[in-house]
């Protein structure tokens, strides 16, 4: 079925989707002249797993923040279900049913792998603070502890529910945050770098665990820069580079695709790096090393100097 | 040496404590010494000076032995410098009886004798006065003791100069007072703030560079009898080493077991208060003078009148200021202390020595920390030390520093020059002792308004 | 020779006088600010001088009674809270930081200034707001009650009894709320923010809930702090005091219900000691340690609570008795 759908949706930037979840319009975010996003039109269909793709600096986690309220755009609009977005502080935006994780894993490391999943419960009576006081929370408490139970058996960490999640692996993280999003029942998930930073043994587990969030109903958009991950279990592939959607389309067509190949390439990919006995880059390696040097100084010189 | 001007911290600025009311009675008091001697001075040092009278005149001074009583005596100078003659001088004695009067001569002295030893009060007849000269303070009680000179001073309007000098020039002047005390914050200032750019470190205990960096020169300008500029150089080779100092044996240490910068924030401000105690310890509660620069009259360049050593202030710290910013532009280690506060990672993987880097910030923020402190005494404070003047510069230096961009180094400066002139300006509208609320007032509106500072960056507030 | 009787006699005093019930209550404050949810309040005793004031000033000046004026100092800190909270929580913490030394060092030269004796006393601060608080009193004010030799007289006693009756009453409200779904919250926010927005809370009225919180400490711990010694005095509100409560809570370990009680016991138990045995052992014409004068005595109190702000931070961040793994600061 999805794959009927998508077989008839034209295979070019800003292309229509039969039944999209979230609409963007000319989203634009600078940083100090840099245009790290400039999207006129972006789609996301309902129910599918979008993998959006992109060399690194190509805009993809800017986008992120983006939508979700982490950043404000320097000018745009998008909506989500029909319901405008823009300017929705990022809690906002995650109680309509857009949740994110992060590239870099925020797992709450000085509590418990159930508090971390009972934390993201939606509308807790216990959270307000004369709520808190109250005390008539205990009932919803335990219903939320139910729930997070059932999640992290999901997710095979149902045995380390009571260590602190600190104690958790990479990997281990990286599905605690996605079993924490969906303690809130979002609508849709947007999984920053799902892959990054993991043994590789357990990636097809995560992938699995991905495909099964689509299963489940919801809409998937995720960011990864290796094309190769996405290839299997993706609906449709937005390819980003220099803050711009290049290409989208079906994963198997796009590996053909001459912008792509370029763009997610670039234009150093083939140069093999050259250095000297004593580390120091020599002939192209070298002229290379000299290029970014000088853009680093003609940021410093332009910026604000002292700016971290 | 003595402290100049008339107001002196009350004896026991130390903390004495005993008990469990006593130790709060204790720091009562110092802080309470402390600031009104910081306050009295900050706010009228500029006209006791002029009405002060040299120490070293008075030695002529003609006490006549065959005179039954005690000799009291004063000089009747004018905010402007102007000697003022014909004034008639009151003693008074307890109940109010008047005992004697004399009127100043056209040298501006005046010389009374009261019958016996005891509290008089002395007081400046104002019909007397020529027009135009207005009275800060007429009215002085003073305790006459035999073998000691008794000196009066009275103090004349600086406020009200409006009578005799147009609003224009009261404006310059102010403009130009907040121009100089708003370079030295930033001298400070600017050393917090790089420490801020380059490390994440908010330093609390950067006020104690200035203090310190002041309390040594004073030593030994005044203990070791050194000239002061001589002094001030040691001051700076000092302080330089102190920055070098506490950057090898606390912060090298700190980053390196990755301690967090709430950790690093909370260990400076022990630091801080450890630091200004052992000072206090040291050099006790009260303000003292430096030795050399006390007594300086206003000179007068048409435009604008000012003691020589305002504006020494003023031209040195330019001169400072200037050779900073040519450091941070010209120089490989200036360029790489800015690459390092711009991206430390970044900086890290292009084969800069970040720890380096560091280090030599830590040496420019002392030595300017410690430069800074002089020239704060010496313009600011009526040219005394007193041992928690960096902790009140402090506040007005994070004023600054954050009004221009936390981190930046031009934003700092910018934003202490503001400050500078915010706390001159509202000297004139608020009260003498809530002078340095201006400065701190403008802290809490930018954050409000432009988070980032005038210079900053919206991505590093966040 | 050292008196070791009097010196413990006075060291038990201290654990349990009113110092220790003033910074236990400031502390308290910090503890739901720094140790559940990172905020760095470094004006805690502006919230102190505001609650005191607040009181003093609407029972002096505006002639309300006592009961009232408990009242009115306690909104004045959650007003504190709100001014200092609304321009700096959306910031970085080191922001809210210096704002706070800023303000509770504005507050303090304003109740001093002379242009404000009228209203606050100026540097001779405010007395005679408290009398009906003593005229409460069960036991014999002017009396001095002897515990095995710990003696208090009859109006510190029952302030003593008050004071630590509104701690226990502060340490239940904190309880209860540290271990709701809002104190994890809370503790969350102190980790990681970005994370528990993405999660769907309010970041923003986390923080300010808990700014004023702890800031209403503060402010009852002046209040109480002004009923039992009978007088306000501005300069008694200088920024040293809130680092004082730091070390306090650090000590005791931020981020434990009981913490800043612990600490401030242990505080004032051991800063009693030093204090009297220096005293004792630089006095007099042949003095145990020569080296130090009597008169610097007071001075070395803060220099030992700097040192062991700093040495306890970057040594022993989690307090003296918790452990390693649960040391919760070294966020950022």
């Amino acid at each position: 079925m999805r794959v009927e759908v998508s077989a008839e949706v034209p295979a070019q930037p800003g292309a229509r989707k039969p039944d999209p979840v979230l609409v963007i319009d000319s989203i634009t975010r600078s940083f100090g002249g840099v245009r790290a996003v400039d999207v006129a039109h972006l789609e996301f269909q309902r129910g599918w797993i979008t993998g959006l793709i992109g060399p690194n600096g190509a805009g993809k986690t800017t986008l992120f923040n983006l939508l979700t309220g982490f950043d404000r755009p320097d000018t745009g609009r998008w909506t989500f279900d029909g319901i405008p977005l823009s300017r929705l502080a990022p809690h906002q935006v995650a109680r309509r049913g857009l949740v994110r994780t992060f590239q870099l894993t925020k797992a709450l490391a000085k509590l418990t792998v159930l508090d971390n999943m009972r934390l993201a419960a939606p509308q807790q009576t216990g959270e307000r603070f004369f709520g808190a006081l109250l005390g008539t929370w205990g009932r919803q408490e335990q219903a939320n502890t139910g729930k997070a139970m059932e999640l992290l058996t999901r997710f095979q960490l149902d045995a380390k529910a009571h260590d602190l999640a600190g104690c958790l692996s990479g990997g281990q993280r990286k599905l605690l945050e996605m079993a924490r999003a969906l303690m809130m029942d979002p609508a849709v998930v947007m999984l920053d770098e799902p892959m990054a930073g993991v043994n590789p043994a357990l990636t097809e587990s995560l992938l699995q665990h991905v495909k099964s969030l689509r299963d489940d109903g919801m809409t998937v958009v995720f960011v990864e820069h290796d094309m190769d991950v996405i290839r299997d279990i993706s609906d449709w592939v937005v390819v980003m580079a220099q803050g711009r959607v290049i290409a989208e389309g079906r994963s198997e067509a796009l590996s053909a695709n001459r912008a792509v190949v370029d763009a997610y390439l670039g234009s150093h990919h083939d140069q093999v790096l050259e250095f000297d006995a004593d580390g120091n880059p020599v002939g192209q390696t070298a002229m290379l090393v000299a290029e970014i040097e000088s853009e680093l100084e003609a940021a410093i010189e332009r910026g604000q100097d002292l700016s971290a | 040496m003595r402290p100049v001007g008339p107001v002196r911290s009350p004896d026991g600025a130390r903390p004495d404590n005993s008990g469990f009311t006593r130790p709060v009675a204790g720091l009562l008091r110092a802080v309470l010494g402390a600031l009104i001697a910081i306050a009295a001075l900050t706010g009228l040092a500029a006209p006791a000076l002029a009405t002060q009278q040299p120490p070293h005149g008075t030695s002529s001074q003609p006490a006549p032995p065959e005179q039954p009583g005690l000799p009291v005596s004063g000089t009747l100078r004018n905010v402007d410098g102007t000697l003022l003659s014909g004034v008639r001088v009151q003693a008074l004695d307890a109940s109010g009886q008047q005992v004697a009067s004399t009127t100043s001569n056209t040298g501006g002295r005046w010389e009374l004798t009261v019958p016996t030893p005891g509290q008089y009060t002395f007081r400046i007849d104002r019909q007397s006065l020529p027009p135009g000269v207005t009275v800060l303070q007429g009215e002085v009680v003073r305790d006459v003791a035999p073998g000691t000179l008794s000196l009066v001073v009275f103090r004349f309007g600086a406020q009200r100069a409006g009578l005799q000098t147009s609003a224009s020039a009261t404006a310059l002047r102010v403009l130009v007072d907040g121009i100089r005390f708003g370079l030295v914050i930033g001298i400070t200032g600017v050393g917090l703030s790089l420490i801020f750019g380059t490390t994440g470190l908010t330093n609390f205990a950067h006020g104690e560079l200035v203090t310190i960096g002041a309390v040594l020169a004073w030593t030994l300008n005044v203990t070791f009898g050194l000239q002061l500029i001589w002094a001030t150089l040691l001051a700076i080779v000092a302080g330089a080493a102190l920055g070098a100092a506490t950057d090898l044996a606390i912060w090298r240490p700190m980053r390196r077991r990755r301690a967090g910068l709430i950790a690093q924030l909370v260990i400076s401000i022990g630091l801080a208060l450890a630091l200004r105690y052992l000072v206090l310890i040291y050099f006790g509660g009260r303000s003292e003078s430096f030795a050399d620069y006390t007594n300086q009259v206003e000179r007068n360049y048409g435009f604008i009148s000012i003691t020589d050593k305002d504006l020494a202030t003023i031209v040195i710290s330019l001169a400072v200021l200037v050779g900073v910013a040519l450091l941070l532009q010209r120089t490989r280690i200036g360029k790489a202390m800015r690459a390092v506060a711009d991206n430390r990672d970044l900086a890290a993987s292009s084969g800069i020595n970040v720890e380096r880097v560091v280090l030599f910030v830590w040496i420019l923020a002392g030595a300017l920390a410690a430069l800074g402190g002089v020239l704060f005494g010496l313009s600011e404070l009526g040219g005394t030390v007193q041992y928690e003047m960096g902790f009140n510069l402090l506040l007005l230096m994070f004023a600054g520093v954050i009004l221009g961009g936390l981190g930046t180094a031009y934003g700092a400066l910018l934003g202490c020059l503001v400050v500078g002139v915010l706390v001159q300006v509202s000297a004139q509208v608020i009260p003498v002792d809530l002078k340095y609320l201006g400065g701190l007032a403008v802290l809490i509106v930018i954050l409000v308004i432009r988070p980032q500072g005038l210079l900053g960056s919206r991505a590093r507030i966040g | 020779m050292i008196d070791i009787a009097s010196l413990l006699a006075n060291g038990i005093a201290a654990l349990v006088g009113p110092s220790a019930i003033f910074f236990a209550l400031l502390a308290i404050g910090l503890n739901v600010h720094f140790g559940y949810g990172g905020l760095l309040n470094f004006g805690q005793i502006g919230f102190a001088l505001v609650g005191g004031y607040g009181m003093g000033i609407a029972v002096l000046y505006f002639g309300l009674p006592l009961w009232s004026g408990v009242l009115v100092g306690i909104v004045a800190g959650v007003v504190l809270a709100l001014l200092l909270g609304i321009p700096t929580l959306r910031l970085r913490a080191d922001y809210l930081a210096i704002v706070t030394i800023a303000a509770a060092e504005i507050l303090r030269l304003i109740t001093r200034s002379t242009s404000m004796t009228d209203f606050s006393g100026g540097t001779q601060g405010l007395t005679g707001y408290g009398g009906s608080f003593r005229q409460l009193s069960p036991f014999d004010n002017g009396r001095f009650y002897d515990f095995y030799g710990v003696r208090f007289l009859g109006q510190d006693l029952w302030a003593i009894c008050v004071g630590w009756t509104v701690v226990g009453l502060s340490l239940i409200l904190v309880f209860l709320l540290v271990r709701s779904p809002w104190g994890r919250v809370l503790k969350a926010i102190r980790e990681d923010e970005d994370a528990v927005r993405a999660l769907g809370k309010n970041v923003f009225v986390y923080k300010m809930q808990a700014l004023v919180l702890g800031g209403v400490f503060g402010a009852v711990g002046g209040i109480v702090f002004a009923l039992t010694t009978q007088s306000l005095t501005p300069d008694f509100y200088s920024p040293p005091q809130t680092f004082f409560a730091y070390a306090a809570l650090i000590i005791g370990g931020a981020g434990r219900v009981f913490g800043p009680v612990i600490g401030s016991m242990i505080f004032w138990f051991v800063l009693s000691i030093t204090d009297n045995f220096l005293r004792q052992a630089t006095a007099g014409s042949n003095p145990l340690i020569s080296f130090i004068d009597n008169q610097d005595v007071g001075a070395i109190r803060f220099v030992l609570v700097g040192v062991a702000l700093a040495v306890l931070m970057a040594f022993r961040p989690q307090g003296i008795f918790g452990k390693r793994s649960e040391v919760l600061l070294d966020a950022r």
